[in-house]
């Protein structure tokens, strides 16, 4: 990794070291360096920018905004208001959304200045960033590798020191995945822990916006500034209080419970991964965590009831692209030959192939065999993690069974691309926060841990997150694409 | 062979609220078009809805009125289906468990009460208006309905004729007026009504192939478009031709059915739980504030209007049929008006000038309480009822109290013996052929005298009074 | 479950995307796999089990009934691939779709 922590621009702006142009600046100038191959931006206004950094240089941020001046990106599948929004989609492509994602209002509101809108798999459907209509992504730390996804925009631009924080979006893997890639932190907060509005729906049930930082305290502080009720969408937690994720960070995890989960799905895990995952474990017990096995009966079933949700509810948010309102439209005589060459023309093949599994699944005569047994499989998935987390704080397991792999390698068969996402996935149909933390290296390429824990405790993620920060053996290798110190 | 006609309605009602089903834009399709839309209502990308906590309880409350079971945990599903005015490609409607099921209706059909099932009742949002150009060239779509919320009220197929679907139609438009849920101004499009009909052989317990009529804008096209049907399948039955089931539009310039001739795909709306909403539960509680919320019904009105006014029945029904002219009604009584004479009054001569003139109660010049002043004037004598109809008229023009008019116009009858002595004594005097008539037996020489009383008092004496005077004087010659 | 490019086609036609030759053929079998790999939950015992639609059970999220602004028309519009006297144009509609 390279680049600047949130924290420590944070307190550089605030002690009037320097200022927010200073570091927008110095963004915008690693952007224009690096992106150029990295490819990691669909869009960047620099001009905006800094007009935006000069507004809070000249006091219209408070000196207590959360993020300070501080520069960031956003995925673009969270709408801003005037800037265009495409999720990398065709049909979309000039897209000007007329109000901004509550998150991205919130962000403002904290006082970041947001330089750009990162590159994402199309509608997020993909595990590479390469169902994007417009451009591939590479990963930091190998050009001729994906970045993985469908957030990898994000995770590449944070990991290449870009931008010290981006949002993304995780729908069953889609942060924490191309945070182990790009050996970046990503946090999926707990379902509903921050609010949907806003952003471009691909599994309503599944979709949460969560941080790509360098360090687990980063994500603290940009959770801090985005979480919170929002009466614009309906199911986003209420009740969540004032909360200050950064509090207990460092509390260590002495007398903390660790669960490994026992059978854990090995099929195609790479020897390396499960290594190193075996080695954070033990460096976490060494630190005073007590590791406990846990049982996940239902997990095999995970992908193949996630491969029915999710592409359900996905051909229904689709709907809406039919080239009436906004969005590409066709020429055509007739309305419904408008609807279906607008929408063949505008979204690529993965998205088709997804609105035409979900379409199957809900149709009459296959809801209960597909659909229905799906959410029934939920349920005894979300039962497992409470069982599990009677007898742990957090779970442990790797992130991704391989590290990032090459472009168009696993392009040919969806259903292997599927597979990988094995890990991931269960967080999703059972609402759970779970975050990435890079623990080591393979070929070159970094490999993630991944830490789950109940639903609303990030707070014990973050702190077991942080403390392996401190401990950890691993050397850190230097992106190929990404700034110097 | 004889056949029975088979009827179910499919009633879709606006709800009364501020705002939209799902966000803060205003609930008036009428404004210019597409300035009560935004994100949400529009179906632009990342947009989410949010319910209406009134458009909820509006829901229960007609479900409630219309007898129906409430589904204390009801949920929202969405409806798939593709067309210009359903911006997000789904409508979120009730699927498996809609706020109320099991319901009736009363209606009265010649002199009997009989009850038309109801079989659901669903919240669910409307669609925008699309407007076909002429030549077909193209549509134009305005989003401003987009949204506003909807009840979905399907009945059993309980409905045996044109009129009795006429009928439930008007009892159900008094109910939902009754719980102020809605306008249901079918011409307006805030009640609309969708029939299915089918005719089996008489005895038969299966259905025939069914007809969907769409496009009936008024109860009266509702009757006539089902009469219309039911003589066209009754025809294609006789002539051993085949129903074909489809969907036919009624067309209002020919008083005709018109097949829809849609290659009609089967529909797949492909229902499934909204993700975007969560669940609705409804204790016990709140339903009973919603239960206590609703004003007494018509079909109890009426039954209180013949058992403890002593009502007929006509009368009962008419005074009840719009709670604006049941609240006149009972603000008249409250004023002290005798009920069966109010009942008179507020049918005939109020509601035919309202009528005529196409106003409202609200805009009624007559208040009650100056209508039962009018009433109590003629109970008392003090003017005839003829005199009352003028009095009447003067009160309409000029919103004036009835006591007012009499005295502006020196109508007041005159009831006194001492005044009336000396002008009947006239009378008799100059008019002997008809006194000689009337003791000869003729009796209708009695009504020339009244007559000529009346014309010397500008007839302002008391008839009644007249005419036993007369009587008196001429038997005491 | 094997699915045939006429199933794929039928499928295509419900979602409004119009799909060549080429690309049915492509599909099927890539839909065959993942619906065969999705058989696996028909051999699970579910029956009784209540199916999960939210991660989380929440009920009764209500907004009270208060008017908020509109977009102004233009901002509504700005997006519209075509427009005409306040409203959007579309090619024409025929007889016999639609819903509500």
């Amino acid at each position: 990794m390279s680049g600047k922590t949130v924290k420590e621009i944070l307190t550089s702006i605030r002690q009037g070291e320097t200022k927010s142009r200073d570091w927008v600046q110095q963004s915008l100038s690693a952007i224009e360096q690096i992106d150029g191959e990295l490819k990691s931006f669909l869009l960047v206004d620099p001009e905006a920018a800094l007009q935006t950094a000069d507004r809070i240089d000249n006091g219209q941020a408070s000196e207590r905004a959360l993020l300070r001046g501080v520069p960031y990106a956003l995925k673009d599948n969270i709408v801003t208001k005037g800037v265009r929004t495409t999720a990398a989609s065709r049909i979309l492509e000039n897209y000007i959304p007329p109000y901004s994602a509550t998150s991205a209002q919130k962000l403002e509101a904290a006082g970041g200045v947001m330089v750009g809108k990162t590159n994402m798999d199309e509608f997020a459907m993909g595990s590479s960033t390469e169902t994007s209509a417009f451009q591939k992504t590479a990963n930091p730390y190998g050009k001729e590798y994906v970045p993985g996804g469908s957030s990898g925009g994000s995770a590449a631009a944070v990991a290449a020191g870009l931008v010290p924080f981006a949002l993304g979006s995780d729908t069953g893997g889609s942060i924490r995945q191309p945070a182990a890639f790009c050996g970046c932190f990503g946090l999926k907060p707990t379902y509903g822990r921050v609010s949907r509005y806003g952003l471009i729906a691909f599994a309503s049930s599944l979709d949460q916006i969560g941080p790509f930082t360098r360090t687990a305290e980063d994500a603290a502080i940009v959770l801090n500034a985005i979480c919170g009720h929002d009466p614009m969408d309906s199911t986003s937690a209420r009740g969540q209080g004032e909360i200050d994720f950064t509090e207990g960070i460092d509390a260590g995890v002495k007398g903390m419970r660790i669960g490994i989960v026992r059978n854990l799905p090995e099929e195609g895990l790479d020897p390396a991964i499960k290594a190193a995952v075996e080695e954070a474990i033990r460096t976490l017990e060494q630190a005073g965590a007590q590791v406990v096995e846990v049982e996940l009966p239902h997990m095999e079933y995970a992908v193949a009831t996630y491969y029915l949700i999710a592409p359900a509810e996905a051909s229904s948010n689709l709907a809406r692209f039919d080239g009436v309102r906004y969005g590409r439209r066709a020429e055509a005589s007739g309305v419904i030959d408008m609807f279906e060459r607008s929408r063949s023309e505008g979204f690529g093949m993965e998205v088709k192939r997804r609105i035409i599994i979900g379409t199957y699944a809900l149709s009459s005569g296959y809801y209960d065999a597909y659909y229905k047994r799906a959410q029934q499989m939920r349920t005894l998935i979300r039962q497992d993690y409470d069982r599990a987390f009677a007898h742990c704080d957090v779970i442990l397991m790797p992130t991704t069974p391989t590290t990032a792999f090459k472009f168009g390698e696993k392009a040919d068969n969806p259903l292997q691309m599927y597979l990988n996402d094995i890990y991931t996935i269960p967080a999703n149909l059972a609402g759970l926060p779970g975050a990435s933390v890079p623990c080591g290296f393979a070929g070159g390429l970094p490999i993630g841990l991944q830490i789950l824990a109940k639903p609303f405790d990030e707070k014990s993620i973050l702190r077991v997150a942080h403390a392996y920060e401190q401990l950890r053996s691993f050397a850190w290798q230097r992106p190929v694409l990404g700034v110097a110190e | 062979m004889n056949y029975e006609t088979v009827i179910g309605l499919e009633v879709h009602v606006e709800l009364k609220t501020a705002s939209k089903i799902f966000c803060g834009c205003k609930n008036n399709s009428k404004s210019e078009p597409n300035t009560n839309v935004c994100p949400v209502c529009m179906g632009h990308p990342g947009a989410l809805p949010v319910l209406n906590k009134n458009a909820l309880e509006l829901g229960l409350r007609a479900a409630l009125a219309l007898n129906c079971q409430i589904n204390q945990h009801s949920k929202f599903d969405r409806k798939n289906y593709f067309y210009p005015d359903s911006p997000k490609g789904y409508q979120i409607s009730q699927f498996d468990k809609p706020i109320g099921e099991h319901g009736y209706i009363e209606i009265e059909v010649g002199g009997e009460r009989k009850r038309i099932g109801i079989t659901r009742l669903h919240l669910e949002e409307d669609a925008g208006k699309s407007t076909h150009a002429a030549d077909g060239s193209h549509t134009l779509v305005d989003f401003n309905r987009t949204g506003v919320p909807l009840i979905e009220i399907v009945s059993e197929p309980d409905i045996r004729s044109p009129e009795e679907a006429r009928l439930y139609l008007e009892a159900l438009k008094s109910i939902m007026e009754y719980c102020d849920v809605s306008d249901c101004r079918m011409e307006e499009g805030s009640l609309r009504c969708d029939a299915n009909i089918s005719l089996r052989p008489v005895g038969s317990t299966t259905f025939g192939n069914k007809a969907e009529l769409k496009n009936m804008n008024s109860f009266r096209n509702v009757q006539r478009g089902l009469e219309y049907e039911v003589e066209r399948q009754r025809e294609l039955y006789e002539a051993g031709e085949p129903v074909v089931q489809e969907t036919r539009r009624f067309d209002e310039a020919t008083q005709t059915t018109i097949s829809m001739r849609s290659k009609e795909e089967a529909h797949d709306y492909r229902y499934f739980p909204e993700p975007d909403l969560v669940d609705l539960d409804i204790d016990d509680a709140w339903l009973a504030q919603i239960r206590a919320s609703i004003p007494e019904l018509p079909a109890a009105k009426r039954r209180r209007y013949e058992e403890e006014l002593g009502l007929p029945a006509y009368d009962a029904g008419v005074l009840t049929a719009d709670p604006k002219t049941a609240a006149y009604y009972e603000q008249v009584l409250a004023a002290g008006a005798d009920a069966k004479a109010a009942s008179n009054w507020v049918m005939s001569d109020i509601l035919g000038a309202l009528n005529s003139e196409g106003k409202t109660f609200a805009e009624c010049p007559i208040t009650p309480e100056n209508l039962a002043g009018l009433i109590g004037e003629i109970a008392s004598g003090k003017i005839s009822s003829k005199q009352g109809r003028e009095v009447f008229k003067a009160m309409w023009e000029t919103g004036k109290s009835a006591a007012a008019i009499i005295k502006e116009q020196g109508m007041e009858q005159i009831s006194d013996v001492a005044v009336l002595g000396p002008i009947l004594d006239e009378v008799i005097a100059h008019n002997e052929k008809s006194v000689a008539d009337y003791k000869g037996g003729k009796d209708r020489a009695l009504a020339a005298l009244v007559g000529q009383v009346m014309k010397a008092t500008k007839g302002k004496a008391n008839p009644a009074l007249v005419n036993q005077l007369l009587i008196e004087k001429i038997n005491a010659l | 479950m094997k699915i045939t490019a006429e199933t794929v086609s039928h499928v295509a036609r419900l979602a409004r995307l119009a799909m060549p030759p080429e690309d049915l053929r492509q599909l099927a079998p890539q839909l065959s796999d993942i619906l065969e790999y999705a058989e696996q939950l028909q051999q699970v015992q579910l029956d009784g089990v209540e199916p999960t639609s939210h991660p989380f059970h929440e009920v009764n999220v209500l907004r009270d009934d208060v008017v908020r602004p509109s977009l102004p028309r233009d901002l509504a519009l700005a997006n519209a691939p075509e427009a005409e006297a306040g409203q959007v144009r579309v090619p024409a509609v025929l007889e016999g779709g639609g819903g509500a």
